[in-house]
């Protein structure tokens, strides 16, 4: 194993964007973290299958994936029964990553499929290409695409975001706009 | 359901304009919180741990 000074450095730039990813992914802050742990370890391991000068966040995002498909995702279920665990882990920890603020958006989250919920998180939130985003998920383009749109509808039909009149605020300066206009 | 031709929501039986970037907004502002807390001290333990192994154990010589 060889660890030079860019490789360390550039994997060190990845951590926060991973960690957020992980979170995302797993709704558990302590859960994200071993997840992150594990996602560095097994890079290290692999370093020598890495390309230098190649996208390095993207290297360690899919590994971080795949790992979160094999293992956490039965772990998940385990839990999955204990409804109410995740509000309470929430009030619980009012200074950790995730907060009651997004409560709603993750227990949406939570309820999506696996390949929608990723797909959802790495285009919209981690900021992949949609190209980059099927290298990671191991899928075409395309159908990184439709779970992307598919995640959307289903996110917005959970929050209740699927009309005009849920936008109150926007709806409202659109009206004073509009006569404004007039 | 409606899509525009680049696979965009229309407003009808899809999402709305509006609709899709407010569900956009508020995964990046979670996923930012996240982001904007850096990198725990664990990691850079952690690779500052497997560093000094890697120099022939000088951190973890008996």
């Amino acid at each position: 194993m060889s660890l030079d000074n860019a490789t360390r450095d550039s994997i060190l730039a990845a951590i926060p964007n991973l960690r957020a990813f992980a979170i995302s992914l797993s709704g558990n802050v302590d859960r994200a973290d071993d997840l992150v742990q594990e996602t560095i370890l097994r890079a290290l391991k692999n370093i020598d299958s890495f390309e230098p000068g190649t996208n390095m966040p993207a290297w360690l995002f899919t590994i971080l994936r795949n790992l979160f498909r094999s293992e956490y995702r039965k772990r998940k279920r385990e839990v999955e029964d204990a409804t109410g665990m995740y509000a309470d882990s929430l009030k619980s920890q009012p200074e950790q990553s995730t907060k009651l603020e997004f409560e709603e958006l993750r227990v949406a989250l939570d309820k999506l499929p696996d390949d929608q919920r990723e797909a959802v998180i790495l285009v919209g939130a981690s900021g992949f290409s949609y190209e980059e985003a099927a290298a990671i998920c191991g899928c075409a383009v395309g159908t990184i695409k439709s779970r992307v749109n598919r995640a959307r509808n289903r996110l917005a039909e959970l929050m209740s975001i699927d009309d005009l009149d849920d936008l109150g605020p926007d709806r409202q300066t659109r009206a004073v706009l509009s006569v404004d206009r007039s | 359901m409606q899509r525009t031709k680049d696979g965009e929501f229309t407003t009808g039986a899809g999402l709305t304009r509006e609709a899709t970037i407010k569900i956009g907004q508020q995964l990046r502002a979670m996923y930012d919180e996240v982001v904007k807390e850096g990198v725990p001290d664990r990691f850079t333990d952690l690779l500052k741990r497997l560093d000094n192994q890697d120099r022939g154990g000088e951190g973890s010589h008996s």
